[in-house]
């Protein structure tokens, strides 16, 4: 089953049966995450502007934070990309080392954001204040759990690249974790467009 | 918390439960013990990632929940059917109406169907596995275990008691303070998981493992019945997903979601759940379709008529059942446009499936018709099904709906889509693809006697519902007085339930003396079948096909017996299987440790079944497993064995 004809070219990851439909299935396991998301965008928009009388998200968000977290992941997904790169390329240190870089842009993002909910919980904005926090802090704390699930997954892989090599088996898990990695970029930006730039304008 | 608060207490039926749950345990141990069978039943069914297998543990769990459900149902009727009756108590009877809905539609219909679907759609397309076996392991224990957590709920904790919607605010911490309503979250979210990998897993095989030459137009209609539900399942289940986890933020860390207070929307819970709910029906409906077009077209020995438009109006029916949910609460005042929409797209369903109905009906025209109970469940199905179809374009209409709503007009509308379709269809494919699960047929007279016993008591229990509704009779009310005159119609219809209940019985033996008395199969293809899951043999062996066959067209199986090319041998190639595994069984173990503690507040437990669910991932991760080939040899030896 696995022993398929394929081009010279064809990458690593694709040159087993397995290979190929692990990257198709997750390919659709993205699009029930978009679901997912989107229907969390629209309880977003739904519960938005309904502080019950609490603070309002203009009063909290700061430009600065939130586009320090959006600078070190969109950076990371760049490097995501360029650790691909390097797989296609057969060159495992330059796919660890970029791996690395983008594990510690990753868990940056983590801190400041981590670091944000903080601040907002001690200005009084928590899950329990009002329906418009309920919605923002699940909204993003899903995205941010996502994060932190990728985190530690792809350090397991890293572990797993470290033990056997690169093999169709290791590329095809790195390649289906940098495609985890890129949508979790897309998600923010949508948070950072919808969420921070419209609630510090509206 | 006491050991009172923790168990139910205080009631003689519950009790009665207690006593059946301990003593079946103790029968199961018993009999596993005695029989030294521990051992068989961990490396033959526990772990096993076959998709027959698999597939048969889903249909056996269906029916004991078809069992559960129906116990329910039956207890409600008792109630009923006098004026001011005595038997439960309002709570009592709001927990047996919600469990009952819930396990029907969750816990029993949906995987009744995946059940079928797993045995069936590999046989079906050719392939000798789904393209995630392990996954699909995952998928059936994860909806056990959500299964197993909702169902203790009625002696440990106490059954949730809002209804298989639960809306809120009644399903909110104020109103409903009992920890019923988190196992109804946990178990379903946990049951979820299964259902959204089961629906991956099933796009990916259809899309990938098809034999060489089934392009998909030639595809069987159950395959492309299966490939649209996934689609379904893909976009509907994560919306669920978050529902009930914004519900269960709301009743455990005090979010703002759903609650009166605080800038919450009740609304909005009933339309999260219902842009799930209404793809859910065509989710137990279509594959149900695909089942009647087979059972149709083998016993009326045609192909099926229309073959295109079928695909394309499932397609259609797909498509609208996003666009239709709101038609489950036009009284919610959303205004005429709104309502005007949905009260549009809602009618516009009836145009496919009416398609559906006369492509049947073409199908059978100048067929020559075989009367197996298979069939007969198919042809019964047309007619209660139309009904059930009218009455509901009757309540797709706005203004109406006014008068129809909450009334058991609307209970008697989707009992007769719900059974007629999805019911009868499990019934049917039961009996029709009983030989591919366990090598004999089901005794053919049993088979009619419950075909005619419960069609008649169906149609004699839901019938009167309708004119109970036109009458005034609420849903979900616990009695009713002797003036509202609704006394003889619910005599009819509980006449009707104790009907069903006694074909659902001689199902039930028939399965036991099928299994004692029907002659083992021989050929594999006892109806002259006409697509792929006919040509394997019996008893099937686990790789399924000894060569993968080649498709010439519709009815594959059907042109090859025409062509003769149906016996022709090839030599053999090794055979690529994967390995069981007891990861999903002890991972889904962890999910239900998890959810039990959540449902309790017990967060120690909840965070300590996610640490043993996250290990079990990070042993699958590690685990490079690739499977086995099965020599040239064992396939010879195999295939001298069977056939």
């Amino acid at each position: 089953m696995d022993a398929v004809e394929h081009s010279p070219n064809t990458p690593l990851e694709y040159q087993t049966e397995t290979g190929r439909l692990n990257i198709l299935g997750f390919w659709i396991f993205l699009g029930a995450e978009i679901a997912l998301f989107s229907t969390l965008f629209a309880t977003y928009f739904v519960l938005d502007g309904r502080t019950a009388g609490g603070p309002v998200p203009a009063d909290l968000f700061e430009v600065k934070g939130v586009l320090i977290e959006t600078f070190l992941l969109l950076t990371s997904s760049f490097t995501c990309g360029l650790a691909i790169h390097y797989m296609r390329r057969h060159s495992l240190k330059g796919l660890v080392l970029w791996i690395g870089i983008t594990l510690a842009l990753g868990l940056s993002f983590l801190g400041f954001e981590i670091y944000e909910f903080i601040h907002y919980i001690h200005e009084g904005a928590a899950l329990t204040t009002s329906a418009y926090w309920s919605a923002f802090f699940v909204l993003t704390g899903t995205h941010g759990a996502h994060v932190a699930m990728g985190i530690a997954w792809i350090a397991l892989i890293l572990i797993q690249l470290k033990q056997r090599g690169l093999t169709p088996d290791t590329s095809r898990k790195v390649f289906i974790s940098s495609l985890y990695w890129h949508f979790l970029d897309v998600v923010w930006i949508f948070i950072f467009t919808a969420v921070y730039l419209l609630g510090m304008v509206m | 918390m006491k050991w009172d608060e923790f168990f139910v207490t205080g009631d003689p039926l519950i009790y009665g439960a207690d006593v059946s749950i301990a003593l079946t345990l103790i029968g199961v141990i018993f009999v596993l013990t005695y029989f030294k069978k521990w051992k068989w039943l961990w490396t033959e069914w526990l772990t096993t990632v076959d998709h027959k297998k698999l597939g048969i543990m889903y249909v056996i769990a269906a029916v004991l929940m078809l069992f559960r459900g129906g116990v329910d149902a039956l207890l409600m009727r008792a109630q009923l059917t006098v004026p001011d009756a005595g038997f439960l108590d309002s709570t009592h009877y709001n927990e047996i109406f919600t469990t009952h809905g819930t396990i029907m539609i969750i816990f029993m219909a949906m995987p009744f169907l995946i059940g079928l679907m797993n045995v069936v759609i590999p046989l079906q397309i050719g392939a000798r596995d789904v393209a995630y076996p392990f996954l699909n392991a995952v998928s059936f224990w994860t909806f056990f275990m959500g299964a197993m957590l909702f169902n203790i709920s009625f002696v440990i904790g106490g059954s949730p008691s809002a209804g298989w919607t639960s809306y809120v605010p009644l399903a909110g911490l104020e109103l409903s303070p009992s920890v019923g309503q988190n196992y109804y979250l946990l178990g379903l979210q946990i049951a979820g998981i299964g259902t959204l990998l089961t629906g991956i897993n099933f796009l990916v095989t259809i899309l990938k493992m098809r034999a060489p030459g089934m392009t998909l137009m030639k595809m069987p209609i159950f395959t492309w019945s299966t490939l649209i539900t996934c689609v379904i399942i893909i976009f509907a289940f994560p919306v669920l997903t978050v529902a009930l986890a914004l519900m269960t933020f709301d009743r455990l860390f005090g979010s703002h979601f759903f609650t009166l207070m605080d800038g919450g929307m009740p609304m909005l819970w009933a339309n999260l759940f219902w842009i799930w709910g209404h793809p859910e029906v065509y989710i137990v409906i279509l594959p149900a379709f695909g089942m009647f077009s087979e059972i149709i077209s083998t016993f009326a020995r045609k192909t099926i008529f229309g073959y295109k438009a079928m695909v394309y109006s499932m397609v259609v029916i797909a498509g609208l059942s996003f666009l239709v949910w709101v038609h489950h609460f036009f009284t919610m005042g959303a205004g005429g446009a709104v309502n005007s929409f949905f009260s549009i797209t809602t009618m516009l369903i009836a145009v496919p499936t009416g398609v559906k109905i006369f492509n049947w009906l073409f199908t059978l025209y100048k067929g020559r018709i075989r009367f197996t109970s298979a069939m007969l469940w198919s042809l019964a199905f047309i007619p209660n099904f139309v009904i059930g179809g009218v009455t509901g374009v009757m309540l797709a209409m706005a203004a109406a709906d006014y008068q129809y709503h909450n009334t058991y007009f609307l209970v008697a509308h989707f009992h007769y889509v719900l059974i007629s379709g999805t019911v009868y269809a499990c019934f049917a494919g039961l009996h029709f693809w009983y030989p591919k699960m366990f090598n004999h047929r089901l005794n053919e007279k049993l088979g009619k006697w419950t075909f005619w016993i419960f069609v008649a008591g169906f149609n004699l229990c839901f019938f009167p519902m309708y004119f109970l509704g036109l009458a005034g009779m609420p849903r979900r009310v616990y009695t009713y007085g002797a003036a509202d005159g609704w006394m003889s119609l619910n005599v009819l219809a509980t006449m009707g339930g104790i009907l069903m209940g006694i074909g659902f019985l001689i199902l039930v033996y028939n399965i036991y003396y099928s299994f004692r008395y029907s002659p083992r199969e021989t050929t594999g293809d006892p109806w002259d079948g006409r697509t792929l899951e006919w040509s394997t043999a019996a008893p099937i062996p686990f790789y399924n096909f000894a060569h993968v066959p080649e498709v010439k067209g519709h009815d594959a199986y059907w042109i090859a017996k025409k062509e003769g090319t149906d016996k022709i041998k090839k030599p053999y190639k090794p055979i690529h299987m994967p390995s069981n595994s007891g990861v999903p069984i002890i991972m889904s173990t962890f999910f239900f440790i998890s959810g039990f503690g959540m449902v309790f507040s017990w967060h120690w437990m909840s965070i300590a079944g996610l640490i043993g669910v996250l290990a079990t991932m990070v042993m699958r991760s590690f685990d490079y497993d690739k499977g086995f080939y099965v020599s040239v040899e064992e396939i010879e030896k195999l295939e001298q064995t069977t056939k």
